[in-house]
C-alpha cells in the first residue's frame, strides 16, 4: 500500500498549481471566464487526462482541486466529463443540465458549445441551447440561464452511463471543493498573520487560530477522502466506488461552504466586502454543493450502502 | 496513490488471520472492569502469546526484540486484532507505546537490557506518571521534584491520572530537578519501581466509576540516578520522544469498531419501532448515520496516509493532530446517535433489553463507552491543544503567549 501521489502525479498537479499561478492570479478572478485561460487548459490536456491522455482520477483529481483552488471560472467538470462521449462536436466549453433539478439552471450557457443532459434513461448531448438569463445569479462568475424545458439532444450512452458520470462528476467536483477548501483556510491564514488588533496579530489569539485549524482540519480530511475515492473508482476489482464517493462529495461540500463562512469570518469587516476575494469562492462552492447530488443526497445514497 | 496491499502485505494478514482464529478461542473471557487484578492477568496473558507467536512489539526494532513489521504492517496487525476480537492491549500499553519505545530511542544498554524484554513477554507492567493537579494541558509546569542525594533521587510530590498504577511494576516518572531552569530545561524522565517505599497509590473515581487512572502520592521515595532516562534536565526532550509515538497508532482499533458499529446499527435501527415506523425509516437518521460513516471512512483513508508516510519517510506527517482532533469528535457523535437508536435502553449501564444481542453487541457496553468516550476530547492532549498544534506547528500562526 502507498497511498501518497507518486512523483509523476505531484508534479503534474505542481504544473497545473504553477500555470494557473501566472496566467489566472487572484487579480484575474473578479473577470470571469477566460477564452485565453480555457485554451491554454485543453492545450495542457486537463479535460482530456482520462479520454485522451489516458490517466486516471486520481491524477485528475489533483489536477482538480488545483482548478478549485485557482476558482477558475467555467464549467470544468461537464467539459472534462463530455470529452469521453461519441459524437461530441469541438473541443470547448460544456455545460450540465440535471433535469431532475428545479428549476432548470444551467450554468455559463453563454459559452458552452453544448450542453450534457443526464437523463436518467442515458445522457444526451444537446446543441445550442437557449434560455433566460437568471438576474443576479449568486455567483458572479458563473452566469446562469433558466430554461422553460429540458432540450432535446443526441443520446451518447445508457442508463449506466449517467450513472458513471453522475459518479465522476461527483467526485471532481468533490475535488474543486477540496481545491476551494484549501484557499480559503490560506487566504485565512494569511490575513490572520498580518490583521493587528489590541496591538499583534489576530491569529495569536486561540479563537481565531483555533477557527483556522478547524478550516485545515476540514480541507485534509475532504482531501484524503477525494483522493481515496478516486483511487477506488480507478480500481476495477472493487465496489466501493459509489461509497467513497459520496463520502468524498458531502465531506468536500461541507469543507468548502464551512471554511468558506469561517475564512469571511476571519477577515472579519473586509470579509464582507467586494474588494476581498474571499466571496467569490464561497459563492462557487454554494454553486458546487448543488451539483451532482446534495451533501443530504449523498448522505442519504451512502446509508443505504451500508 | 495506491489503497491496494502488497503480495507480501496480503501474506502478513493471511497469517496473521490464520494464527487468530487458531488462538482466540483458547483466550479466556474479559474479565469484570473492575477485578483489577485478573485484568492484568488477562491483558499480560494475550502479551504472552502474541510473544510467543512473534507478534510482540510489531513496530518495534528488532535489535531490540520486536518484529520490526513496516507501518504498513503494523496496521494490518491493529485492523485484523481488532477484527477478530482479540484483547486489547490494557495495561501493556503504557510500557508498549510509551515506555520501550522510549527507552529503545533513549535508554542505556543496561535499562534496555533490564526492561523491554519483560514489557514484550507481559512479565512486566508500567504506569505513565506525567500528569500534576496543576500541570495538565500544560505538562511541563509540573512540580513533582526530586533532589539529588549522592546516587539517589529523593522525590516528593503529588502525580494526578497515573494510567494502571495500581498494577504496575514500573512507573515512567517526569520530574523537576532544577527549579530556577525555564520550565522545560528542569524536567528529568526516572524509572520508578511501584514497589519502592514512600509512595501511596490511590484509585481515582472517574466518572465511569472505577478506571485505570489513579493519583500518587510521593514521601521521599528513592530512585538510583541509574535509573535516570537521558540527562538530568533533558527530561522534556524524552518525554516528546514518548507523545510522539502515543499520536501515531492509538485510534486505528477504535476506528475499525467505529465503522462496524455504524453498520451494526443500521441493522438495529431497522429492528426497532419508533412512532408507528422503524427507527430506520426516519430519514434525518439515515443521513446522520451516512455522515458519520462518510466521516469514519475518511479517517480510515486519513489513517492509512499517515501510514503511507511513515513509510516513505519514517515519521507520521502531519495528520496525527488531524486524525485525533476528527476522531475523537467523530466517536462521542456516533455514540450520541448510538443512544438515539437505543433511546430508553440507554438508560443503564447493565444491558436492558434483547435488542442488541442482534448485532451481538451489548446495550450496556454502548452506554459505557458513551461515557468513557467523553474523555478522548481530554486524553493525550485536549482538543483545544490539538487545534494550537495545528494553527501554530502547521498553519505557522503566532503563540498567544
Amino acid at each position: 500500500m502507498h497511498f501518497l501521489p507518486t512523483d509523476d502525479q505531484l508534479e503534474l498537479q505542481r504544473g497545473v498549481r504553477d500555470l494557473l499561478a501566472a496566467k489566472f492570479p487572484l487579480e484575474r478572478l473578479p473577470g470571469g471566464y477566460d477564452a485565453g485561460l480555457w485554451a491554454e487548459l485543453t492545450a495542457t490536456g486537463v479535460f482530456g487526462l482520462r479520454d485522451e491522455l489516458g490517466l486516471g482520477l486520481a491524477e485528475s483529481v489533483l489536477v482538480f482541486e488545483e482548478l478549485g483552488r485557482a476558482c477558475v471560472p467555467g464549467p470544468l467538470v461537464a467539459t472534462f466529463l463530455a470529452a469521453g462521449l461519441p459524437g461530441r462536436a469541438g473541443s470547448g466549453p460544456v455545460g450540465m443540465l440535471d433535469p431532475a433539478q428545479a428549476p432548470l439552471l444551467l450554468a455559463h450557457l453563454g459559452i458552452a458549445e453544448s450542453v450534457l443532459v443526464l437523463h436518467e434513461a442515458g445522457p444526451q448531448l444537446a446543441g445550442p441551447v437557449s434560455g433566460a438569463p437568471v438576474p443576479e445569479p449568486v455567483d458572479p462568475l458563473s452566469p446562469l440561464h433558466e430554461l422553460a424545458a429540458t432540450p432535446d439532444g443526441h443520446v451518447v450512452g445508457d442508463a449506466d452511463a449517467t450513472v458513471r458520470l453522475r459518479r465522476e462528476g461527483a467526485l471532481l467536483t468533490a475535488a474543486l471543493q477540496v481545491g476551494l477548501a484549501a484557499r480559503l483556510t490560506d487566504l485565512a491564514v494569511d490575513y490572520a498573520k498580518t490583521r493587528e488588533q489590541f496591538g499583534r496579530v489576530i491569529g495569536s489569539f486561540q479563537a481565531v487560530k483555533h477557527l483556522c485549524a478547524d478550516m485545515f482540519v476540514r480541507a485534509e480530511l475532504a482531501r484524503v477522502a477525494v483522493h481515496a475515492a478516486a483511487v477506488t473508482l480507478d480500481d476495477p476489482d472493487t465496489t466501493d466506488g459509489p461509497r467513497t464517493v459520496a463520502g468524498a462529495k458531502l465531506l468536500a461540500d461541507e469543507a468548502a461552504t464551512v471554511n468558506g463562512r469561517s475564512s469571511v469570518q476571519v477577515h472579519g469587516g473586509m470579509g464582507f466586502t467586494w474588494e476581498v476575494p474571499v466571496h467569490f469562492f464561497l459563492k462557487r462552492a454554494w454553486l458546487h454543493a448543488t451539483e451532482f447530488g446534495t451533501a443530504e443526497d449523498h448522505a442519504e445514497d451512502l446509508a443505504l450502502l451500508l | 496513490m495506491d489503497l491496494r496491499y502488497s503480495p507480501e502485505e496480503q501474506q502478513f494478514r493471511h497469517e496473521l488471520r490464520d494464527w487468530l482464529a487458531r488462538v482466540l478461542p483458547t483466550v479466556p473471557p474479559k474479565p469484570a472492569a473492575d477485578d483489577w487484578p485478573a485484568r492484568r492477568a488477562h491483558d499480560t496473558a494475550w502479551q504472552r502469546l502474541l510473544f510467543e507467536a512473534g507478534y510482540a512489539g510489531i513496530n518495534w526494532p528488532r535489535d531490540y526484540g520486536g518484529r520490526g513489521a513496516t507501518p504498513t504492517e503494523h496496521l494490518i496487525f491493529l485492523e485484523e486484532t481488532e477484527r477478530a476480537g482479540a484483547p486489547y492491549v490494557g495495561v501493556n500499553f503504557v510500557g508498549l507505546l510509551h515506555a520501550g519505545p522510549t527507552l529503545v530511542a533513549e535508554g542505556t544498554d543496561e535499562q534496555r537490557a533490564r526492561h523491554l524484554r519483560p514489557i514484550l513477554r507481559g512479565d512486566e507492567v508500567w504506569c505513565q506518571g506525567f500528569s500534576e493537579p496543576g500541570a495538565g494541558s500544560d505538562l511541563a509546569s509540573l512540580r513533582t521534584r526530586a533532589v539529588r542525594d549522592g546516587d539517589h533521587y529523593v522525590v516528593s510530590g503529588h502525580k494526578l491520572w497515573t494510567s494502571y498504577a495500581t498494577v504496575a511494576d514500573h512507573c515512567e516518572l517526569l520530574v523537576r530537578t532544577d527549579p530556577d531552569a525555564p520550565k522545560h530545561k528542569g524536567i528529568t524522565w526516572l524509572i520508578l519501581p511501584m514497589d519502592s517505599p514512600g509512595l501511596d497509590v490511590r484509585p481515582i473515581e472517574t466518572v465511569l466509576g472505577s478506571s485505570e487512572f489513579s493519583e500518587v502520592y510521593f514521601d521521599d521515595v528513592r530512585i538510583p540516578v541509574t535509573n535516570r532516562v537521558g540527562e538530568e534536565n533533558d527530561g522534556w526532550r524524552v518525554t516528546m520522544v514518548t507523545l510522539s509515538f502515543e499520536r501515531g497508532t492509538a485510534w486505528v482499533d477504535q476506528i475499525v469498531d467505529s465503522m462496524r458499529l455504524v453498520t451494526d446499527l443500521v441493522a438495529i435501527a431497522k429492528t426497532v419501532t419508533r412512532r408507528s415506523a422503524t427507527a430506520w425509516d426516519d430519514v434525518g437518521l439515515r443521513r446522520d448515520v451516512g455522515h458519520l460513516a462518510a466521516e469514519f471512512d475518511a479517517l480510515w483513508a486519513l489513517v492509512k496516509r499517515g501510514v503511507s508516510q511513515a513509510q516513505a519517510t519514517g515519521v507520521p506527517g502531519v495528520g496525527a493532530s488531524v486524525l485525533k482532533l476528527r476522531y475523537t469528535e467523530a466517536r462521542q457523535r456516533l455514540m450520541d446517535l448510538a443512544a438515539r437508536v437505543l433511546e430508553r435502553a440507554a438508560l443503564s449501564r447493565t444491558d436492558i433489553g434483547a435488542l442488541w444481542s442482534l448485532s451481538g453487541r451489548h446495550s450496556g457496553e454502548f452506554v459505557e463507552e458513551r461515557i468513557n468516550s467523553l474523555s478522548y476530547t481530554i486524553a493525550a492532549g485536549t482538543s483545544q491543544i490539538q487545534r494550537n498544534i495545528v494553527g501554530e506547528r502547521i498553519l505557522g500562526l503566532p503563540r498567544e503567549r
